[in-house]
């Protein structure tokens, strides 16, 4: 039973439906987006009808993920604070890559890795949305000088770019690592699992080793 | 293609050839401003022609109106006095689209061929295919594009390339009433500017030159200055136009290095499943909790 109640509960529901709903913009600003950076991905404005309807909705979209977005940063943020033994989690990079977990040091709720994307999807957002509001010239642009305006549209398309890179490894490590999609769309993990990937975690919450 | 019988040397967020059987020859507007008059003819030339009627505006105290170019108004007089060695002088410029040869405009354009240079020189908008981002007023060196309230698409000089076209000179040129305006091949143009600047320098203005800046490879409008050393005095005219780092790495560099890299990063992350395997419960955790399912 994927929500069984012996489970352990990882992500509550309002945290689960907060996720997805910055997953949905995500993919709608990422797809709008890309139809802007390079004419090879053009066509994709045609997911949202045309090259106009793209320019109109995509800094809408803007709008919703950073109410979105906010929801997470302020869930999240607490639980993300790096600490000591994140930093050593995060110097055994050889295992890291190899999923090698006999020498890692013990992962709390969430692991060196997953506090860093954290605080880089943050960095990109920050700037995604200031640049993203003075390149938006329906609006915003004729407040700016000229060069204000490129330095953004750089910034936006750099952030823009790496956001997506750092989405593709969020994806990737939730594919990689069997099983850590189920604490997202259900909630509840093994307690095998919770063991394995997040044992200072799993002691906090069992009081022992089972 | 909107003119069929004008080739397109380059055309926005196009990475292929565009259709370019012919090769016409470079086509440029030479202005005199040492023969300009302020008639602003050629303002009411440019409306006529292209049908564009502005909306009516304020009287400032200046002889400029309007203030500045807008969706409608696609070339615009800027009279300015300044003190020269030579004493008060009275300098009128009609400013409007420089035609670059290097257009920061369609370097900056997002939509496939909204923005297209001709292979006479001429550089177009195509308002069907605009999509209103404005991307092309951020690329632009002399801050000429405008983009309308009324349809959300940008508009400028076309140096008429509908009459360029059927061998007509374009509208400002055939009003103006002192010659101040020429218009013919770019070479042509260069050769009467030479003539231009030799009479000038005779008549006193060592520094007479033509406006021809090379940081955007040159231009299919150019200018001749009485004080060609300080093309700023002329209302702001760019001493050094050109395609700036940012604009350059906006949409040079970053674009196809950063596509590379998304592909890299999704192949990568592919092999590296293909080599490691998934990360999952190792067995001795598995057997600990062996009950639970």
């Amino acid at each position: 039973m994927k929500n069984d109640p012996d489970k352990l509960l990882r992500f509550t529901a309002p945290e689960r439906v907060n996720h997805w709903l910055v997953a949905i913009m995500f993919f709608l600003l990422a797809l709008s987006g890309l139809a802007f950076f390079h004419p090879l991905f053009y066509p994709l404005s045609q997911l949202f009808g045309g090259g106009v309807w793209t320019r109109i909705l995509h800094p809408y979209f803007g709008l919703a993920m950073i109410f979105s977005f906010g929801g997470m940063f302020f869930r999240f943020r607490k639980l993300s604070i790096v600490t000591p033994a994140d930093r050593e989690w995060l110097g055994h990079v050889r295992e890291i890559v190899n999923g090698d977990h006999r020498n890692m040091p013990e992962a709390g709720k969430l692991n060196g890795g997953q506090k860093l994307m954290f605080w880089s999807l943050v960095a990109c957002m920050a700037l995604l949305v200031l640049s993203g509001i003075v390149i938006w010239r329906a609006y915003f642009s004729f407040l700016f000088p000229v060069v204000v305006i490129r330095f953004a549209a750089v910034v936006h398309a750099l952030a823009g770019a790496i956001m997506v890179a750092l989405i593709i490894g969020h994806i990737y490590i939730a594919i990689w690592t069997k099983e850590s999609i189920d604490a997202m769309l259900y909630g509840r993990v093994r307690r095998a699992w919770a063991k394995q990937h997040h044992p200072a975690w799993f002691r906090e919450i069992t009081g022992g080793d089972k | 293609m909107a003119l069929q019988s004008l080739d397109i040397t380059r055309s926005s967020a196009t990475t292929t050839p565009s259709p370019s059987q012919r090769q016409t020859p470079e086509v440029a507007k030479l202005i005199d401003i040492s023969k300009c008059i302020g008639c602003k003819a050629c303002q009411v030339a440019c409306m006529e022609w292209n049908d564009t009627r502005d909306t009516i505006g304020t009287n400032h105290g200046v002889l400029d109106n309007p203030l500045d170019l807008t969706e409608n108004s696609w070339t615009v007089m800027r009279y300015s006095e300044v003190e020269t060695d030579r004493g008060l002088e009275w300098l009128i410029r009609k400013d409007g689209c420089m035609h670059c040869t290097e257009p920061g405009c369609l370097k900056a354009c997002p939509a496939p061929g909204a923005i297209v240079q001709y292979s006479n020189g001429i550089v177009d908008f195509h308002e069907e295919s605009c999509i209103g981002c404005g991307y092309c007023i951020t690329g632009c060196p002399f801050n000429i594009p405008r983009l309308s309230k009324k349809d959300s698409k940008v508009y400028k000089c076309t140096l008429c390339s509908d009459r360029v076209a059927v061998g007509l000179e374009p509208a400002c040129v055939k009003t103006c009433p002192t010659g101040a305006i020429m218009f013919g091949t770019k070479e042509a143009m260069l050769h009467h500017a030479e003539g231009r600047i030799i009479d000038l320098r005779s008549r006193g203005f060592a520094k007479a030159g033509v406006y021809d800046p090379q940081g955007v490879g040159g231009t299919h409008v150019m200018y001749v200055l009485q004080h060609a050393d300080r093309p700023e005095i002329y209302s702001g005219l760019p001493r050094e136009p050109a395609i700036g780092p940012l604009v350059e790495l906006w949409k040079g560099a970053a674009k196809p290095v950063a596509s590379l890299a998304l592909a890299a990063v999704g192949i990568g992350a592919f092999f590296h499943y293909v080599t490691k395997g998934p990360n999952e419960v190792s067995e001795k955790i598995e057997k600990e909790f062996k009950d639970e399912k």
